[in-house]
């Protein structure tokens, strides 16, 4: 697999991203306060009103550095994209799929498996490691479901019918999701997913960590030569990242929401870093974003055996992984696209 | 003799891919694909001193031109020389601007060493073709130069060698006109392509995703 290269998460704000050479200088008020050679970059997002060079952003389009912009809050804004390159045809063909419905439907209820297969064995894991600890029955009896919703989503015949499934199975983990929060409880609790604001800790974190995964899918996808915005299940709609929130549908039990609830359990966040506005909104303040930032690039550093090609890959690969599986399917090399599927 | 348009042309240094590996040929060729590795990168190196076309270099009755563009319409492919002597000699052929009659020679720089397979010998035979059309004049042999071992190996251009440049040639444009990307069996060679990863060798393996979802569905029932 390719080596896993790091992402540079700038979060001072107020800092200019400058190119020297082969480097990238972070300057604060006209002074370098750090330098870092790109060919150890994959990736480079900036918090808070952070300014960029064109030359820098010119030599990042040309290694492939997909360098992204955000709101403080974690809420994307921009992402330089280079001139469009690469394969033509693929991305013909991946149009052609997008405009027929029940291609799109096909391709799309196995995005749909893996994001149900791997919520369900988040659960059964739970249900495992914790037994003295949880209401096992409650959460066999959910498994249960998902499993059965399995078989439906796997006979879908349309787009419409998947979105039900998905949404019915998506209803069932989140009603156990509260239960696996085992540590801070006062402070940290799950009653439903909401994101405009989050509106709670929890919520916070996980919009805050998908932002990141689909940071991480977008770029994959481009570096395949896949047009991220061009999905399946997710219609186009102009300015989204269709087909990368497509794919994260698939590791944001197992990578996104595992990774939020252990830093709860192993207490890494506390409830000093959140702050709630009158209205309820939550917003973390800049260490809580750090420890995030910090305990994401240790994770992606994590070895595991990809489910399907049966290769050691890191957990920060997963996401070129599939974007690379999803481009070879399109291209007629595999009989269909082998959607992560963990155990 | 068939003509190829000028859009039509392909990458001489296409050859050498291909005769390699027709699928790190595909991945680079038409799905734009590429992935530097050390080996690239010294190649890269190398080339950029043999490619630079601002010096002249003149040596008695011999004339040095770098990084020379060329092209042949009857192969249907374009690219350029590394390097391309012009030896000074009474049964060569004219050269605009230049006195006398030469005789051109055409040098491939390669960063390691003589290969097993034949894509240096292969590509350096087209090149010489390219400047043959171009000059109206025949080339019987050229050198590769390379890096690791410091020394040119001749080459000599016969007609069997020329057969199999134009076979593979042709082979070229026509899986270039399909655009497809084919499958091959992965190899030792794997290891030394630098491709490997946007490859994944294992995919040309057939392994069926619709079974590998099948089978952990069935898991889950039991």
């Amino acid at each position: 697999m390719r080596k896993l290269l790091n992402t540079l998460y700038v979060t001072s704000p107020n800092t200019y991203l400058s190119l020297d050479g082969e480097n990238i200088v972070i300057l604060k008020d006209q002074v370098e306060i750090s330098r870092i050679p790109l060919h150890n970059l994959e990736g480079i997002v900036a918090f808070g009103y952070t300014g960029a060079s064109p030359a820098l952003m010119g030599a990042c389009a040309k290694r492939n550095i997909a360098l992204s912009f955000m709101k403080p809050s974690g809420k994307f804004l921009a992402r330089v994209v280079g001139e469009v390159r690469g394969n033509v045809t693929l991305r013909k063909a991946q149009y052609r799929l997008s405009d027929n419905t029940e291609e799109s439907n096909i391709i799309s209820r196995n995005f749909i498996l893996g994001k149900i297969y791997n919520t369900r064995w988040v659960i059964e894991r739970a249900t495992r490691d914790y037994a003295m600890r949880l209401d096992v029955d409650k959460l066999k009896k959910v498994s249960k479901v998902l499993a059965n919703s399995l078989k439906l989503v796997e006979q879908s015949e349309n787009l419409e019918q998947l979105r039900g499934y998905e949404g019915e199975a998506a209803s069932q983990y989140f009603s156990v999701f509260d239960d696996l929060i085992l540590q801070q409880k006062e402070f940290f609790y799950f009653r439903y997913r909401n994101k405009r604001p989050p509106l709670d800790n929890v919520n916070a974190m996980l919009s805050f960590v998908y932002t990141l995964l689909a940071h991480d899918f977008a770029a994959a996808l481009e570096t395949v030569g896949l047009d991220p915005y061009v999905g399946f299940l997710h219609r186009d709609r102009p300015g989204r990242i269709s087909l990368a929130l497509d794919m994260m549908e698939e590791l944001r039990s197992v990578y996104a929401d595992r990774f939020v609830i252990s830093l709860i359990n192993k207490k890494e966040v506390n409830s000093d870093g959140f702050t709630q506005k009158e209205n309820g909104a939550v917003t973390m303040d800049d260490d809580t974003r750090k420890t995030i930032l910090k305990a994401w690039q240790s994770k992606k550093q994590e070895t595991i055996t990809h489910p399907f090609l049966q290769e050691k890959v890191e957990w920060g690969l997963v996401p070129y992984a599939q974007a690379m599986l999803l481009a070879r399917f399109i291209r007629g090399d595999l009989d269909g696209y082998p959607t992560f599927m963990w155990k | 003799m068939m003509e190829y348009k000028e859009e039509d042309f392909i990458l001489l240094s296409g050859i050498q891919h291909f005769s390699f590996c027709r699928r790190q040929w595909a991945l680079i060729h038409i799905e734009q694909q590429w992935q530097e590795n050390l080996r690239t990168i010294e190649g890269q190196i190398l080339h950029e001193r043999t490619h630079d076309n601002t010096v002249r270099e003149k040596r008695g009755d011999l004339i040095v031109s770098r990084g020379m563009a060329i092209f042949s319409r009857s192969l249907g492919i374009t690219g350029a020389c590394d390097v391309v002597e012009l030896h000074k000699a009474s049964d060569g052929v004219s050269i605009f601007g230049r006195d006398g009659n030469y005789k051109p020679v055409p040098i491939e720089y390669k960063r390691g060493k003589p290969k097993e397979d034949e894509s240096d010998i292969l590509q350096l035979c087209a090149q010489a073709m390219c400047l043959e059309e171009m000059l109206l004049c025949e080339i019987p042999e050229a050198f590769l130069f390379y890096g690791e071992t410091k020394r040119r190996l001749k080459v000599t251009l016969e007609d069997e060698l020329r057969q199999r440049v134009q076979t593979i040639v042709k082979e070229i444009h026509e899986l270039y006109d399909k655009r497809y990307t084919p499958k091959v069996k992965p190899s030792k060679r794997c290891k030394a392509c630098s491709l490997a990863e946007i490859c994944m060798p294992k995919l040309c393996k057939n392994p069926s995703a619709v079974n590998y979802i099948k089978k952990n569905l069935l898991e889950v029932e039991e």
